[in-house]
This record gives C-alpha cells, sequence and structure tokens, in this order.
C-alpha cells in the first residue's frame, strides 16, 4: 500500500462550541418584524392605524358603561347627565339586570343551586380523564356522574336514575358474562334481550324528561315505569322538576354542547372504522350515514327532530324537544368526526396494523391499544375544530323554539324596556362562547405537546 | 460477516424430526399476477432457513403467508398442527405462537420499549402485568438494552429498535419465529448486532425462517438456504453446497452478482 499523496490524521477531537449569541433588543426586533422593507413599514403604519381607530371607538364606548339602570332609556338619561348629549357610552345595565336569565333561562331562581352543583360535578368527574396527574381513581365518578347531573338538572324522582344506572348495570353484566362465555356475538343478543326486558327502569328515567302522559317508551317498558312509581310511594325521595321548556340560556347551550361532544366521539369513531371496514354492509352503512348526515344542513336536521319525528312517533307522544336535539346534533357532529378520525386512520403506516395482526391481537383490541391511541393523536386539532363548530352550532337550537342565549337576547328585546338594544347582549353572550371555545382550543394545543413530549 | 457462530456452536443447534410447518402446493395470485407457484416447503423444529433473491421474487410473501399477514388462494399451509383456514381463532392461535420480524421494526411509536414488550403477552395471553415485565425485561437483557426499557422506540437507533422487536416477539415465547429483511434498513454499523442477536436465537434451538441477503449470516446459522425466482423455490440446499456448488443457472447468476464485488 502506498501512502495517499496529501495524508492527514486527526489526533485531537475539536471540543463543541457554544452557538453564537444573537443580537436582542426591543429595537433590533422592530426593525426585523415590523420595518424590515419599505412594504412592511408602510403596512406596520396603517395596521396601527386601523386598530388605533377602533379602540379609539371601542374602548370609551366600553368605559362609559352605565351599569345601573332599569332600562335603555333610563341608560340614555343618565349617560347625558354624565358625559353630555351624543357622547357613545354602552348600556351594561342589561347585563347586569337579566345575566340570571342569560345563564339560566327560565329555570326557577330557587333552584339555581342544581345546575351549578351539577357542573361542579360535571368538572370534577372529567378532570382526571383530561389531566392524567390527577389520581386514576377519580374515575370512578365518571358511571354514576351523568345519572346525577341528569337528576340534579331535571329533578323528579331520585328512583328515576337509579333505575336507569341499575338496569345499564344488568346489561352489562349480561353482555360482559355471556360475551366471555359464548362469544362476542351471544353476548350482542343477549344485551339486547337484556336491553328490552331489563331496560325497563330508561322507560321511567325519559318518562321524568317527557313530561306527563303515556309516552311510546313508556308502552315499551312498563315494567320499569311501575317499578319507579311503586318505590317512589314506598320510599319518596323527589325533588322538583323541572320541565325542559324552562331550561335556557347558556346552560342549555352548554348542555346540549357537552353532551354532543361526549356522545358524538364514540359515534365517530365507531362511523370511522365502520367505514374501513372489510365488511361490505358495514362499510356501506357507514358511508351512506357520514354522506347523508354530513350532506343536509345541520338546521334542517334540527327541523327534523322537533317537527318531522312528531309525525312517526304515536299520536300524544311528547319525546323531550331536548333529548330529540342533543341526538341531531350529536349525529351531526359523529358524522363530522367520522371524516376526521379517517383521516387519521390513514395517516398511520400499514406497519402498525400489520404489528399489531402479527402479535395475535384481535380487531377490537389492536384498535384500542395500538391504532385508535396513535390516529386519536393524529386527528386532535380536527376533532377540537368539529367540537368548537358544534359547540357554537348549538345557538341554532332557537330556531326550533328552543331558548338559548341568542334567543333569550331576542325576547329580551321583546321587553318594552330594553327593546332596540343589541351590542351590549351579543357581546355578554359572544364572551362567554369565547371563553368556552377558547378553552378547548388551549386544551387540546396543551394535549398535543404532552403526548408529543411522551413520544419526542 | 459475522462469524461467532463457530464449529462447537453448530452441534447445539439440533433439528428434531417433529415439523413446524408445511406448506403443500400452495399457489397465491396479487389479482392477475400470480406472486407464488406451487410452493412445497416442511420446516423441522429447529431449523434455520434463509430465504433469498432478486426482489419481487415472492420470499417476503412467503413468509407473510405463514402467519397470515397475506392470504392464499390455494393449497395448504399447517403451522403448528393448526391448518391456516380463514377461521378467526385458527389465526389468532397461530399468530400468537409464530414471532415475526419487520423490516421497519413497526414498534408502536406511543408505548415505552417495555409497554412494546409486554403489551400482546397483557392483552393476548392475559399473564399478569408484573410477570409480563419481568419476563420482557429479561428479554431486553438477552437483546442487550435493558437500561432502554422507559423510553420510546423514537429515542433509540435503527439497530436498538430492531432489537427491541426481536424482543417483543420473544415475549410471546414464540415456537416459530419469521424475519422479513430484518437488516436491510440499518446502517451497516448496525447490522451486526441485530445479527449476533439472530445467532443467539439460532443456537438456542429457535425454528427460524429469515429472508435476508446477509451471506455470512446463512452460512453461519442455516441448516438450509432457499432460492426463489420468480414466485417459485428454485433451488433448496444445505448452506456449503448452495454456496460452492449452485446447480441453477439462475442462482449462480444470483450469487455471482451479490457475492462479487
Amino acid at each position: 500500500m502506498t501512502e495517499p499523496a496529501t495524508g492527514f490524521v486527526r489526533t485531537e477531537m475539536l471540543d463543541p462550541l457554544a452557538p453564537p449569541e444573537r443580537a436582542g433588543g426591543p429595537l433590533v426586533w422592530l426593525r426585523a418584524n415590523l420595518f424590515s422593507s419599505w412594504l412592511n413599514a408602510i403596512l406596520t403604519v396603517i395596521s396601527l392605524y386601523v386598530v388605533w381607530r377602533v379602540l379609539a371607538t371601542v374602548v370609551p364606548w366600553a368605559a362609559n358603561g352605565i351599569w345601573d339602570a332599569t332600562s335603555l332609556s333610563n341608560c340614555r338619561e343618565i349617560r347625558d347627565e354624565l358625559y353630555g348629549p351624543g357622547v357613545p357610552g354602552a348600556c351594561w345595565a342589561v347585563i347586569h339586570d337579566r345575566w340570571r336569565q342569560l345563564l339560566f333561562g327560565f329555570y326557577p331562581k330557587a333552584l339555581y343551586w342544581r345546575p351549578i352543583l351539577a357542573l361542579a360535578i360535571f368538572v370534577v368527574t372529567v378532570l382526571p380523564f383530561l389531566v392524567p396527574a390527577l389520581p386514576r381513581r377519580l374515575m370512578w365518578m365518571a358511571p354514576v356522574a351523568p345519572f346525577a347531573i341528569f337528576w340534579l338538572l331535571w329533578g323528579g324522582s331520585v328512583w328515576t336514575p337509579v333505575l336507569a344506572m341499575a338496569g345499564l348495570a344488568v346489561i352489562w353484566g349480561v353482555w360482559s358474562s355471556v360475551g366471555d362465555r359464548h362469544g362476542a356475538f351471544a353476548g350482542w343478543v343477549a344485551g339486547i334481550v337484556a336491553l328490552v326486558v331489563i331496560f325497563l327502569p330508561v322507560g321511567r328515567a325519559f318518562d321524568a324528561v317527557l313530561g306527563t302522559g303515556e309516552t311510546w317508551l313508556d308502552a315499551l317498558f312498563p315494567l320499569a315505569g311501575n317499578i319507579g312509581a311503586l318505590l317512589e310511594r314506598a320510599l319518596p325521595a323527589s325533588i322538583q322538576s323541572v320541565i325542559t321548556r324552562e331550561f335556557g340560556g347558556f346552560e342549555l347551550s352548554f348542555i346540549i354542547g357537552v353532551a354532543g361532544i361526549i356522545l358524538s366521539l364514540p359515534l365517530g369513531i365507531l362511523l370511522a372504522l365502520g367505514r374501513q371496514s372489510h365488511l361490505l354492509v358495514v362499510r356501506v352503512l357507514s358511508v351512506s350515514f357520514i354522506e347523508i348526515i354530513r350532506g343536509v344542513p345541520l338546521i334542517v336536521w334540527l327541523f327534523t327532530a322537533s317537527l318531522l319525528l312528531n309525525y312517526f312517533l304515536p299520536p300524544g307522544t311528547n319525546f323531550d324537544l331536548m333529548l330529540r336535539v342533543i341526538i341531531m346534533v350529536t349525529i351531526f357532529a359523529g358524522a363530522y368526526l367520522a371524516e376526521v378520525i379517517r383521516g387519521g386512520l390513514a395517516a398511520l403506516p400499514k406497519g402498525q396494523y400489520e404489528a399489531a395482526d402479527a402479535l395475535g391481537l384481535d380487531y377490537w383490541k389492536s384498535m384500542r391499544l395500538i391504532i385508535l391511541p396513535q390516529a386519536l393523536k393524529i386527528s386532535i386539532p380536527g376533532i377540537v375544530n368539529t367540537f368548537i363548530a358544534m359547540f357554537k352550532d348549538t345557538t341554532l337550537v332557537m330556531f326550533v323554539g328552543l331558548l338559548d342565549p341568542l334567543g333569550l337576547s331576542n325576547s329580551i328585546r321583546a321587553d318594552q324596556s330594553w327593546n332596540g338594544i343589541y351590542w351590549e347582549l351579543f357581546l355578554f353572550i359572544g364572551a362567554l362562547f369565547f371563553v368556552v371555545c377558547f378553552g378547548m382550543s388551549r386544551y387540546s394545543m396543551y394535549l398535543e405537546h404532552r403526548l408529543a413530549r411522551d413520544r419526542r | 460477516m459475522t462469524d461467532t457462530a463457530t464449529a462447537d456452536t453448530a452441534p447445539l443447534m439440533q433439528v428434531s424430526d417433529e415439523i413446524a410447518i408445511e406448506i403443500e402446493a400452495m399457489n397465491k395470485w396479487y389479482g392477475n399476477f400470480h406472486v407464488l407457484r406451487d410452493i412445497n416447503l416442511t420446516v423441522r423444529r429447529g431449523e434455520r432457513i434463509v430465504i433469498c433473491g432478486p426482489s419481487g421474487s415472492g420470499k417476503s410473501t412467503l413468509i407473510r403467508c405463514i402467519n397470515r399477514l397475506e392470504e392464499h388462494q390455494s393449497g395448504r399451509i399447517t403451522v403448528d398442527g393448526t391448518e391456516l383456514s380463514s377461521d378467526i381463532k385458527n389465526i389468532d392461535r397461530i399468530r400468537s405462537e409464530v414471532g415475526m420480524v419487520f423490516q421497519h421494526f413497526n414498534l408502536f411509536p406511543h408505548l415505552t420499549i417495555l409497554e412494546n414488550c409486554t403489551l400482546a403477552p397483557i392483552w393476548v395471553r392475559g399473564v399478569p402485568r408484573r410477570e409480563a415485565e419481568e419476563t420482557a425485561m429479561q428479554f431486553l437483557e438477552k437483546v442487550r438494552i435493558p437500561e432502554q426499557s422507559q423510553k420510546y422506540p423514537g429515542q433509540l437507533s435503527g439497530g436498538q429498535q430492531q432489537r427491541v422487536a426481536i424482543a417483543r416477539a420473544l415475549c410471546m415465547k414464540p415456537r416459530i419465529m419469521l424475519f422479513d429483511e430484518p437488516t436491510s434498513a440499518l446502517d451497516p454499523e448496525m447490522i451486526k448486532e441485530v445479527l449476533d442477536t439472530m445467532i443467539e436465537l439460532a443456537e438456542e434451538g429457535m425454528t427460524m425462517l429469515c429472508v435476508t441477503h446477509e451471506m455470512g449470516f446463512a452460512q453461519a446459522v442455516a441448516n438450509r438456504v432457499i432460492f426463489m425466482d420468480q414466485g417459485q423455490i428454485v433451488e433448496e440446499n444445505e448452506p456449503r453446497e448452495f454456496f460452492s456448488n449452485p446447480q441453477s443457472e439462475r442462482t449462480k447468476l444470483f450469487l455471482s452478482q451479490i457475492l462479487d464485488h
């Protein structure tokens, strides 16, 4: 071997150097970000002018606001007295006067503690699911909380939710014990039989919502109604009932929105999986469901729920409107979620499915343990996007006669003292929605960040 | 390339008479494309078989048929006495007895190394968590990365990931291991660590089917080399004969291309 002409052998490795320091300071930042070129400088100046004009109008208007007045005209009198005629000033008095209504609708004033307690239960129940640092033990609330919340909101006999819970527990027991011994299919059949025979208590639960009278659910589950009535007679434990017509305001939006969010996620997952299924029937059904629901505006489905369903139900039936709206909103959001989640499923490498198969995991286990955790993580932005859109869409229920905050703002204006007031109400309602939606958005970013950190 | 397996270890690798895998007159098509043609292969327990051949010759498809990642359309495949049919129970039973290692590792990125290894024992076999973790740590020690058990796959090098993938398959205590080009996605520096792990496994008497182009590995541990081309088994021989005295023209051409460079 001959020596290369220019030999070089490194005898010492170089130590790493610190990166060069970056120039800092506000002036450097301004120059780099706002005045880096003539065009940018002009755009910056124009933008500053627009921002100044908007603030110069809005800030004095809001700051001059009158908080204590009995009506809009009273507001204007006070304003003219304080600042002179023609000076802009908001009339926050309407919020001061009507905030209870905007939050709780016509829910009985003496019972405000019930929705507030229900909200507290809800928050305590979902927190351990949202924040993994909290102890897992707190999750035990989850099976009980929906029934407790339902009872607090609508009131009535405590036996209604207790029986509904017992019924569900029995079905679950039948499904899991039969399913373990005789396969999943037998489990489903036994579960459905149990549903018809033992799920009767839920009929009673619905009764409470449905109000008075013989309902189709009563006809389906007569036993439950009777058991509930008997128990109530033997051990009376009732709180004052509140019927759906008395619900309203942000409480109503929140109930519909949260119920829709919680119920639509599993529906969306099932539809997304169904759309990918190898079974033709399942696939065709899922695709048609998604396309039909997605292809028609939500408002049409809400009208369907409020008007058309009555034609199909037996006469005299009073199927609670809020329940119908929740079902429609759930189905609608579920169809959108299915497509979002399908994107996540499609983004996973085929190797993940194969590795799960090769280890002998069956379909549901591989979906639950391997595929869905990854697919849902990819889909988080889209899922939260759908949730936010759906939450805001709950304001559409005003068109089917439910008094959401926007519907209430109309009825507040119908009162002579607040006739003609718009901005203040809309700002307040907008702020309520913004807080919730912004919260969801921040949470989704935290979640993405946390999952990304776990997996680097 | 690898000469870890010496003459003294070779007798350890006993082949029994018991049949582990039997493939009879198996055919498979992708649409109209006849990808596997009349495959007949009997694998006895303890055999180490290396399958080689040009790309597109059907070697990966062949071993993927053994655990039903691919479905064959005619013929019979019997694994450990269970015939592969569309009966999902048989498929799941066979899959839990047959370990597989993929070219691209296919570790689960959302689970730690330890969780990757304990997932299937816990959920498929119903092993208690603690016991599954102990077993997993044993196998991680065996592949020499126990200290990484709390990391996520993305934090490991390719060679380390592939060794975890081997440990993950071993945690199911499989009776047969399938390797689908386990080193072809690795940097040259990492190939040896994976091959060494595979050699150890062979020395312990594991039944192995290995699609690979590592001819050094074939010479060191295989007791049979199978050469495939155009969906058929062209030549089958013990390694020394296979490399020194290939019979078919196609094999000679293939060997000259991969050995002389």
